[in-house]
């Protein structure tokens, strides 16, 4: 069935759109990523114009992470105040993004920055993780191997002490807000939640239990997105509702499945998962760089710079 | 029952060398949520006072041009070993769709001096900044091949049928991928290359209902739209969350 797109201004299938929404709620929900790396790029292929397909995404984000944030509460695994100390710091950074963004839109190339941006994050942290969690299996496989405790490092002599007692954790609020920040930043001009950056941050710099990570990472997003999709709203006119609804219904419901299976697997197994995931997009993304394109030409919309 | 009605114009009105009358299947085209393109069928007559000429081939020609934007072409090439943006060319005007249909080869039909005074093929139809002519030509055919391939730009040579050198009609379809505006819909009927007369008439293409009511709201209400797409997601989120929840008990 085909649905005219009112803001998109283009015809579209709606049970691909649906789909589309379920497989990308799916993984939202086992991973706590909003899924916005993988849907963009998917948008964009199925000819969704780039400005709208990544104002609606953060909308459709919002949905999706609320629908798997409210079954993650009811597992108590999620660290309120850790996520409201996360938010502090993403706010604070896509606002620096927004303006870095249309700093490095006024130097041009922006496409091509925003490609190489996923290349280098998606490359690094999918290959950290998957290194990481591969050597995690196999260490539970050997018998007696008992998991070491955590490390005193530098991060806990920090002033500014908090106590995140979902977490068990006791550190400074510094490294939580400077990841917000980071993530912020990120995620404005990537165009999507962050989620994928933020989890491994969560595990890796902060060293929170990957139990209330997921959870506490979808409780961020939810905010930042928002932030976003209000920006879009007002600023360009290129939040889609039509389009939005349509994703939103696949992903929330996606979403829900999504997150029962996630409770149901080893977090190993989860990073890993994640991470294989993360670096086939990064692959992807890398070998459009590298190829010759069967179309050498675009058209876009005249842009004065 | 065209023809009848054709014939009866034909005869009514009065009378000048050669003359279009023209007639629409449709005055506008709406675009509703489950608009899917649509086929606009465009017939006439050409009037006459006395007996067609014998000298010069008769040809009809029928276009149908969409809002003319400014636009820009960027062409990608190879540095460092990545493929990026280098070479960009601005264009002026372009329609954002154009269909033209003719009753026979447009080279037998039209001069280039015709077409390019009335702008009527496609490379004329697109307007670019004269100082770069030279460096366009790549550029202006790299539009109209990706225009072409959304068929958003169609050359249909041959597609007007002309009956007896008097009746003629011909049908455009127009994709789903269509943006709004006024679209002029321009007639030319030619004589050895020559246009002998020309009938314009404009096709209002137009967002109807919800499609319409969301559109406006988000150009005009931005706040509000913004807040409204907030709270389907948030209810959406809401609602599927509970819906799992009783499903479980």
């Amino acid at each position: 069935m085909q649905i005219y797109l009112p803001i998109a201004e283009v015809s579209v299938n709606a049970f691909l759109l649906l789909g589309l929404g379920g497989i990308v709620g799916i993984l939202s929900g086992m991973f706590g990523v909003g899924g916005g790396f993988l849907m963009t790029p998917l948008l964009f292929f199925i000819g969704i114009p780039p400005a709208v397909a990544v104002a609606t995404e953060a909308n459709q984000i919002v949905a999706s992470s609320f629908s798997g944030v409210l079954a993650h509460l009811k597992r108590k695994t999620v660290d309120l105040k850790m996520g409201v100390v996360l938010l502090v710091g993403g706010l604070l950074g896509s606002g620096l993004g927004i303006i870095l963004f249309n700093y490095l839109k006024s130097l041009g190339q922006v496409d091509l920055l925003v490609t190489l941006c996923y290349v280098v994050f998606l490359g690094i942290i999918g290959t950290l993780m998957f290194f990481e969690s591969l050597n995690a299996i196999r260490k539970s496989k050997k018998p007696g191997a008992r998991p070491k405790r955590r490390k005193h490092n530098w991060v806990h002599n920090l002033p500014f002490k908090m106590k995140f007692r979902v977490s068990g954790l006791y550190i400074s609020v510094i490294p939580p807000v400077l990841v917000g920040v980071l993530v912020g930043v990120l995620a404005a001009i990537m165009g999507v939640g962050g989620g994928f950056i933020m989890v491994p941050a969560m595990i890796y710099l902060l060293g929170m239990p990957t139990k209330v990570v997921v959870g506490t990472s979808l409780f961020q997003i939810i905010f930042v997105t928002a932030f976003t999709t209000m920006l879009h709203a007002t600023t360009n006119q290129t939040v889609d509702v039509v389009l939005a609804v349509l994703l939103l219904v696949g992903g929330v419901i996606g979403a829900q499945i999504g997150t029962r299976i996630g409770v149901k697997m080893k977090a190993e197994q989860l990073r890993i998962l994640l991470a294989v995931m993360v670096l086939v997009v990064c692959a992807k993304l890398a070998f459009d760089l590298l190829l010759e394109p069967s179309e050498l030409y675009s058209i876009g919309a005249e842009a004065h710079a | 029952m065209i023809r009848l009605v054709l014939l009866v114009l034909v005869i009514a009105l009065p009378a000048r060398a050669e003359e279009i009358v023209l007639g629409l299947s449709r005055n506008q085209v709406a675009i509703t949520a489950t608009f899917d393109g649509s086929d606009v069928l465009i017939f006439g007559a050409v009037k006459r006072d006395m007996p067609a000429p014998d000298t010069g081939d008769l040809g009809v020609i029928v276009s149908l041009a969409g809002p003319q934007t400014p636009l820009v072409v960027r062409r990608k090439e190879r540095r460092l070993g990545i493929w990026i943006n280098t070479d960009a060319f601005e264009f002026e005007y372009a329609p954002s769709f154009y269909a033209i249909a003719t009753s026979g080869p447009i080279e037998e039909i039209l001069t280039s001096e015709t077409d390019q005074e009335n702008r009527i093929t496609v490379p004329q139809m697109i307007g670019y900044l004269e100082a770069d002519a030279g460096e366009s030509a790549a550029f202006t055919d790299a539009l109209i091949r990706i225009r072409a391939e959304e068929e958003l730009y169609q050359v249909l040579e041959g597609a007007v049928d002309v009956e007896e050198d008097t009746l003629f009609r011909t049908s455009i379809t127009l994709p789903a991928n269509l943006t709004e505006g006024d679209y002029a819909a321009r007639i030319f009927l030619t004589r050895d290359g020559e246009i002998v007369d020309e009938y314009i008439t404009a096709i209002p293409v137009q967002k109807v209902g919800l499609e319409r009511w969301l559109y406006n709201l988000a150009h005009e209400n931005a706040l509000v739209y913004g807040l409204m797409s907030l709270s389907i997601a948030i209810a959406a989120g809401w609602g599927a969350s509970a819906a799992f929840g009783l499903l479980r008990r």
